[in-house]
């Protein structure tokens, strides 16, 4: 056993030791919360241009001008590339991830760190070069966060195709690096240094699903790598590998003979992965939350880790139901549909034990309480509409609309959001030593509820009704005019969304200042990062490591002293 | 610590029976290395299917001759070679004995330096017979025949072929400067200095290694920068983990001989 306990017997001084270079995983864990932070309000700023140019194509805004079509196209790549790597991937794994899993298994840092700061930076860097591609000639690149060759392939394919379209592989690029770092680095430290008692089937769902999360980053970050390494030979190179024969206003491009399904191929099986990279950690904090506050047992522990394994697995089995409508065989179109559907079994396996978990129990409405179920109520409506973009018949008429957008954002999009405020809510205490408020809490819970249902509940109107998605203006275009207005109220609603989580922001940096002292376990909660100090010191356990007597979630434990069981409790009150 | 809790039985760090068993009874370090490479299978197995992808599709053309076999033949006998002085060298490794440790790794450095520079003799000849992908430097004089055709005609096969083998002449080149940085410390890094600027003022500009040979330089500063994180000299563990990446790299090799090279040989 590799203990770096000798490295960590003293914290390092020194300010850039300490939070810049920083190899403890606690800081490492709040940068990465940071970054998503940043993140997600560029991501949130871009989506709010796109909102105002579908109903006000023509306004003349403050500091951006009027927008362009093609500006349009920019604006939703890099607000999908940003959200869903830097975002969404970013916060629950690399920020919650880094620093609850050590904590939870009770070791004193992960089992590289300095692996995982040059993950940190490494990622940084990637978002550096991304935020680069707004600022080159051209501009940011128009392929969507999907990349579709021969588009993304071609730099004279439009004004953003040229140096743009480079920075955005070369960061994605960069970014699946620092990605397979950091999931190798998860994965050996819940593997080897859980501590004494701790067995797998022990361990908190929120550590299964930063487990599972670790394995699917670790397969399918390697071939998006290749994927965008092939795809920078043939913009710079002039390789053939995604481009046949084109035609650009009307020169004929150097190429012949490559498939645009080949991109398809490799990205969709990185991508469909990616996906549940995304909503697995929310599924994890989600269990632990609703477990907590409901002062019960989750329902079915095993159950829950086995379908979110068997999530994962097929995971990279569906790659294909993205491609529908892309020419592929009808008979491969019907296996993948096939697999697909199939993940609604774990995936009801998992919404029902949360119900199960719920019934009956005491519930506490705190605010990572509503988050939590919050994310059970997206995960839902969301995820029913699944199922019918699954069938290659429905998918016809389904893809590349409205319909698939407003899936995608309730499921992947803002029910991952959903797990990180509930994480953020959750954690808050024992990350920065003080207490949220509840008040502004609830109220950006119910604004950012309401809002998000808003803005995304139409678009499978809008869908049904043939409103083709990545369109810049529908304005002009008559028989689309009739289905303006429910895009007008969606703007609106995003007016208001957006306007609630500076609530979030303003409680969050206010809180981290000035909210009341947290104590070491303010929500009763069984884990064992409640049972160290908060915010907990160096080695997080102060110089010991802790013996797990119990499972993760012994609530409402009958004969025992308090309604909750500590897992560091000595194994007298119960037969576990 | 104000909590209570934490005290039942808690153990000291490091203390024996302070953690469950890890996995395979493994040493930390050989996990993260198996999984490293599970990671970059995928990303080597990403390449392979974008090179059988466009083979089926493909009327896929046999061009290359024996001089082309004959020389990735003696490739091939160079990394097995290095795999088995590894093997030798992780031994010597476990046995505490520093100073065969350092010569076999030298050994398995000196094959793995023969392999790549066999390898961009071969490019070069290659390119310079007309096997060429529209970005490479242009040789002096236009070169014609059948692999100028195939450039021509097929150009993904010589984009698959250069993709997969500078991929993995990439894997190699990490390769030696990990052992390299394993056996010879910071003492490593003014030698990979020399190469990488002797490399780019004496091979011509025409060449495409002129340019790829700022891979040397990338890998000088980020040995430079572990280096400097983990001044402290390596043990038998991490001899044996470079070993593992090694043997991978070699192992990746014995899916592209075939591949690319036996399986695009007319047989006359």
């Amino acid at each position: 056993m590799a203990t770096p306990a000798s490295v960590h017997a003293h914290a390092p001084q020194g300010f850039i030791r300490k939070y810049i270079f920083s190899l403890d995983h606690k800081v490492i864990g709040i940068q990465y919360f940071f970054l998503a932070l940043t993140a997600v309000f560029v991501g949130m700023f871009l989506s709010l241009l796109m909102r105002i140019h579908l109903i006000w194509p023509t306004a003349s805004l403050p500091l951006v001008g009027t927008i362009q079509p093609e500006t349009y196209l920019s604006l939703l790549t890099m607000h999908g590339t940003i959200m869903v790597f830097f975002v969404l991937t970013t916060a629950p794994q690399g920020g919650f991830g880094n620093y609850f899993l050590p904590i939870q298994i009770g070791a004193p840092d992960m089992a590289f760190p300095v692996l995982n700061m040059l993950s940190f930076w490494t990622t940084f860097v990637g978002f550096v070069v991304i935020i680069c591609a707004f600022f080159v000639t051209g501009g940011a690149p128009l392929h969507g966060w999907t990349g579709y060759a021969p588009l993304s392939a071609l730099p004279s394919a439009g004004p953003g195709e040229q140096l743009g379209a480079d920075l955005w592989i070369t960061s994605i690029a960069i970014f699946c690096i620092a990605s397979l770092l950091g999931a190798l680095n998860f994965l050996t430290t819940t593997l080897d240094m859980r501590a004494k008692g701790m067995t797998m089937m022990r361990m908190p769902l929120t550590c299964w699903s930063w487990f599972i999360t670790a394995i699917l980053g670790l397969l399918a970050f390697g071939v998006l790598l290749s994927a965008g390494i092939l795809l920078l030979m043939d913009r710079n190179l002039g390789t053939s590998f995604y481009v046949p024969l084109v035609v650009v206003n009307g020169q004929v491009m150097g190429h012949k003979g490559g498939s645009p399904l080949l991109w398809q191929h490799l990205f969709w099986f990185f991508g469909h992965p990616e996906v549940y990279i995304a909503i697995l950690p929310g599924m994890g904090v989600t269990s632990q939350i609703l477990s907590t506050f409901s002062r019960k047992p989750i329902f079915g522990y095993r159950a829950m880790v086995y379908a979110m394994l068997s999530i994962g697995f097929f995971g990279f089995m569906v790659w294909g139901h993205h491609m529908f409508m892309s020419g592929m065989s009808p008979y491969s179109a019907f296996a993948f549909s096939i697999l697909t559907m199939c993940i609604g079994v774990p995936s009801a396996i998992k919404t029902f034990n949360w119900l199960g978990t719920m019934y009956k129990g005491r519930i506490r409405f705190s605010t990572p309480m509503l988050y939590a179920i919050g994310f059970v109520s997206l995960f839902v409506s969301g995820g029913l509409s699944g199922p019918f973009l699954a069938q290659p018949v429905l998918d016809i008429q389904l893809h590349d609309t409205y319909f698939v957008v407003g899936h995608f954002h309730l499921i992947m999009g803002v029910a991952a959001i959903f797990g990180i405020f509930a994480a953020t809510y959750y954690w808050f205490p024992k990350m920065f030593g003080r207490m949220m408020n509840e008040t502004w809490g609830k109220l950006h819970f119910f604004l950012t509820l309401a809002g998000t249902y808003a803005i995304f509940m139409p678009m499978h109107y809008l869908g049904m009704a043939g409103q083709t998605r990545r369109y810049s203006q529908f304005t002009e275009v008559a028989y689309q005019t009739k289905l303006l207005p429910l895009q007008t109220f969606m703007t609106y609603a995003a007016f208001i969304t957006i306007a609630a989580q500076l609530i979030f922001v303003i409680n969050l940096f206010w809180s981290m200042f000035k909210g009341p002292k947290a104590s070491d376990n303010p929500w009763e909660s069984t884990t064992l990062e409640w049972t160290t100090s908060t915010p907990p010191p160096h080695d997080n356990f102060g110089g010991v490591t802790p013996v797990v007597h119990h499972g993760p979630y012994e609530y409402g434990v009958p004969g025992a002293a308090k309604d909750y069981v500590m897992q560091t409790d000595p194994a007298t009150s119960t037969a576990h | 610590m104000s909590n209570a809790t934490l005290e039942h039985g808690a153990v000291e760090h490091g203390m024996p029976g302070a953690y469950e068993a890890p996995l395979f009874g493994a040493y930390s370090k050989k996990v993260g290395m198996w999984l490293f490479l599970a990671s970059d299978s995928l990303t080597f197995g990403a390449l392979l299917f974008a090179f059988s992808y466009n083979r089926i599709y493909t009327a896929w053309p046999t061009p290359f001759h024996a001089a082309s076999i004959a020389n990735a033949t003696i490739m091939t006998a160079c990394l097995l070679s290095s795999s088995l002085t590894m093997v030798m060298a992780v031994f010597a490794a476990q046995r505490g004995d520093r100073a065969w440790t350092r010569n076999w790794l030298l050994a398995t450095m000196v094959f793995g330096t023969a392999f790549i520079v066999l390898h961009g003799m071969e490019w070069t000849k290659l390119i310079g017979e007309g096997l060429t992908i529209p970005g490479f430097p242009k040789p002096a004089s236009a070169a014609a025949g059948e692999l100028a055709d195939v450039s021509k005609n097929v150009p993904q096969f010589p984009a698959t072929f250069f993709g997969l083998t500078a991929m993995h002449m990439l894997h190699v080149t990490i390769g030696v400067i990990y052992l390299g940085v394993v056996a010879f410390r910071k003492w490593f890094l003014p030698v990979l200095g020399v190469l990488w600027i002797a490399g780019y003022f004496l091979i011509p500009s025409d060449n495409v290694f002129h340019y790829g040979v700022h891979a040397l330089g990338l890998g000088l500063l980020v040995a430079a920068i572990i280096l400097f994180l983990k001044p402290k000299d390596y043990d038998a563990h991490d001899v044996e983990v470079a070993g593992l990446y090694w043997h991978f790299v070699d192992l990746v090799w014995m899916f592209i001989f075939p591949l690319v090279y036996l399986m695009s040989t007319r047989i006359s």
